[in-house]
């Protein structure tokens, strides 16, 4: 067989490329493809419902109330001096798109079986459109949030201190939460081709992750009782990122930024571990699943 | 000779047969933690083999190809030869174990056309989606969205639900796609079973036009007549090896002899589904009339079974399911009942009549039914391939016409009869 230069094939296939094997090169041939996919889910989660779009309001709506009513009116929990309506829809609606990115994301493969026998294409696409098709539905709670800010800071009296400087830090944070989701997401959704049980525990494990978290309370209420145990706390990465976000548009109390910033380098650690677990499962898991 | 678009240097693909780890982390935490202490695996089948042997199945083995813009290569072989492996391994779905695969120009695929479908979406909606999952872009979908409504045939239709399509309609908007992916090489893979005749002729044009067009096909399908039709280059795979590569017509009849035609055959080593075989089996089958497996229309095909049994039944019998070269069943005869008793071995001798079988290649597929007190059948043993035989063409039984599987089935019915009732009295 006659050897020809490498330039002429532009596709070579061997049984294993290396470890770390990501061709974004090929991801941005394939744009439209990620754009379609996100279309795709809007149209199918609106259609034949009742409510549309309002669902994407009624969740963290509910929640934040379930939250004020919970923990603010019968656990009487403080809540920095701002509206406690507020504060946890403001915790919700960052937390709930971290939650969604993560859990959408991680039934990647056994979601999209039936196409991923059928057809080549990069497989990351996927669980990008469900990012973004998450931040999507983010800014339309994201909208409903800055309408509740400005009808309680309108008030008369009211505590809350808007820090522009912050806010201009909103795209890092969403970019963050997208990537340490999609990151988690994609982890997992490459465990489950073996483990299966695995994507039983995601949900749970989300759930008692917000826990965790500064989503129902506020951390000084965690930091003021174990200032020893305050770097364990702030080693879960979605901590500091929703304090950043919640003094952003409250004004509640900032955190030290070198918090932040190991929560930035876990968010790259976890993005990067993901990536490499799923384009290494991405090669042969319709032998296996 | 055109341009190269296509090489394949040793590529092979294996498969671990069995249990792939436990399934679930449970499970195989367990088994590492039992094999860590010298213990017995708590998940191993019993009677699996050796513990930490794994046992391996080349599904493709040593395959060296090249293709050059122009060749429609028909790639035949028995199921399990490694065709739809190949396929996969060019279009990749799955990873080679062992090669490479060198690929000049784009791979449109239809290993099983409609790929990203949602049957929530119009027409329309899936024709952008499916084309941007087979890489195209937008805008390329955007320039051919007339020709591929045109040629779909679904015009009136574009903008329903697919959910609400007949599969007639679902393929031809898929084929439709496809086929205007421009690709390079394009890959078929038994698309052609579903469609009217029309439009089947219409996809055979299309592929043609693919391969004179400085382009490629490959082609894989049972249907002989298909490839005899749209191929100049045929592949014969044969238990995962390239067995033949050249000229059509010769794989043609490679694929046609590699059936089993012995006259003797071991049924009990040929693979059975879950719970059958049990109770009673069946060990052998001895054909008594032809060793070639060659017949005549209208002939009759004798053969002896032999089978055990260890349980009784009153109403027994053997029932012959008839299948056509593409492995669709077409009729089924059976014996009269008899009796077994628990720990017999019986021997039958079997006539069977192809009274209007059509010329053709065929397959038999052999059941032994019991029946309960409701008048339901007991399947004790089903073999879905006991072997293959031929009906050679007799152009005199069709007044001269070659028979043609695809146009007309598999049955040859009788003449019909025709009187003069009337007409140009005067």
């Amino acid at each position: 067989m006659k050897k020809r230069q490498n330039n002429y094939w532009n596709t070579i296939i061997r049984p294993k490329h290396g470890w770390f094997d990501f061709n974004i090169r090929e991801l941005i041939q394939y744009r439209d493809l990620v754009v379609l996919l996100v279309k795709r889910n809007f149209t199918l989660i609106y259609k034949q419902t009742i409510l549309g779009p309002l669902w994407v309001l009624l969740q963290p709506l509910l929640t934040s109330t379930i939250f004020t009513v919970v923990f603010g009116a019968i656990a009487g929990l403080p809540t920095d001096g701002v509206p406690s309506f507020l504060f946890y829809l403001c915790g919700c609606i960052a937390w709930t798109y971290f939650a969604n990115c993560l859990t959408a994301t991680s039934t990647t493969f056994r979601d999209n079986r039936a196409l991923f026998v059928k057809v080549y294409f990069p497989r990351i696409a996927v669980p990008i459109a469900t990012v973004l098709y998450e931040l999507v539905t983010f800014f339309v709670q994201y909208a409903f949030f800055l309408v509740m800010l400005i009808f309680f800071a309108a008030k008369p009296g009211s505590a809350i201190a808007v820090h522009w400087g912050l806010i201009a830090l909103t795209p890092v944070l969403l970019f963050q939460m997208g990537l340490l989701g999609l990151g988690f997401g994609i982890l997992v959704s490459a465990l489950t081709t073996r483990y299966r049980d695995l994507g039983l525990l995601v949900r749970f494990g989300v759930n008692l992750w917000m826990y965790a978290t500064p989503v129902a309370y506020s951390s000084t209420l965690v930091t003021e009782r174990f200032p020893n145990l305050e770097w364990l706390y702030m080693l879960n990465p979605m901590t500091p990122v929703i304090q950043i976000f919640r003094s952003a548009y409250l004004g509640t109390e900032m955190i030290p930024l070198h918090y932040w910033a190991i929560s930035m380098a876990l968010t790259i650690f976890v993005f990067l571990l993901g990536v490499l677990l799923f384009t290494r499962v991405e090669k042969t898991f319709m032998d296996t699943i | 000779m055109g341009e190269r678009l296509l090489e394949i240097e040793d590529l092979a693909k294996e498969y671990r047969l069995g249990m792939i780890g436990g399934g679930s982390l449970h499970a195989d935490l367990a088994s590492w933690w039992a094999r860590a202490r010298g213990r017995e695996d708590p998940n191993r089948k019993i009677g699996a083999g050796n513990p930490g042997k794994i046992q391996y199945f080349m599904a493709l083995d040593g395959v060296n190809l090249a293709v050059d813009s122009g060749d429609a290569l028909a790639i035949i072989g028995r199921n399990g030869a490694g065709k739809s492996t190949l396929l996969k391994l060019i279009s990749r779905i799955t990873a080679p174990t062992r090669g490479e695969i060198r690929i000049h120009g784009r791979v449109a695929c239809l290993l099983e056309i409609g790929a990203g479908f949602h049957p929530e979406l119009t027409g329309r909606e899936n024709i952008y989606l499916n084309g941007a999952v087979m890489g195209m872009s937008r805008m390329e979908t955007n320039s051919k969205l007339k020709e591929i409504i045109e040629f779909s045939e679904i015009a009136q239709f574009i903008d329903t639900p697919v959910k609400r399509y007949s599969s007639g309609m679902y393929v031809k908007l898929a084929f439709a796609v496809a086929a205007h992916l421009d690709p390079d090489i394009l890959i078929c893979d038994e698309v052609l079973a579903v469609g009217d005749v029309a439009f089947q002729q219409k996809c055979l044009s299309k592929m043609s036009d693919v391969a004179q067009g400085g382009r490629a096909v490959l082609y894989v399908s049972h249907n002989m007549r298909t490839v005899a039709q749209l191929c100049n280059r045929g592949l014969f795979l044969n238990k995962g090896r390239l067995e033949y590569d050249g000229e059509t017509s010769r794989a043609i009849d490679l694929y046609a002899g590699s059936g089993n035609r012995d006259v003797d055959r071991n049924l009990d080593e040929l693979p059975r589904g879950k719970n059958r075989g049990d109770a009673m089996r069946m060990l052998k089958m001895h054909m008594l009339d032809s060793s070639t497996m060659e017949y005549q229309m209208d002939d009759r095909m004798e053969f002896t079974i032999t089978a055990r049994t260890s349980v009784h039944d009153s109403r027994l019998r053997l029932r012959l399911i008839l299948k056509n070269s593409v492995a669709a069943p077409l009729g089924m005869t059976q014996t009269p009942s008899f009796e077994v008793r628990p720990g017999d071995v019986f021997t039958k001798r079997i006539s069977f009549s192809m009274d209007g079988l059509a010329a053709g290649e065929y397959t038999l597929g052999l059941t032994l039914a019991g029946a309960d007190m409701r008048g339901g059948s007991i399947l004790y043993d089903t073999i879905e391939d006991a072997g293959h035989f031929f009906i050679a063409d007799d152009p005199q039984r069709t007044s001269g016409f070659t028979w043609d599987e695809r146009l007309w089935g598999n049955i040859c019915l009788k003449d019909l009869d025709m009187q003069d009732v009337g007409g140009n009295e005067t």
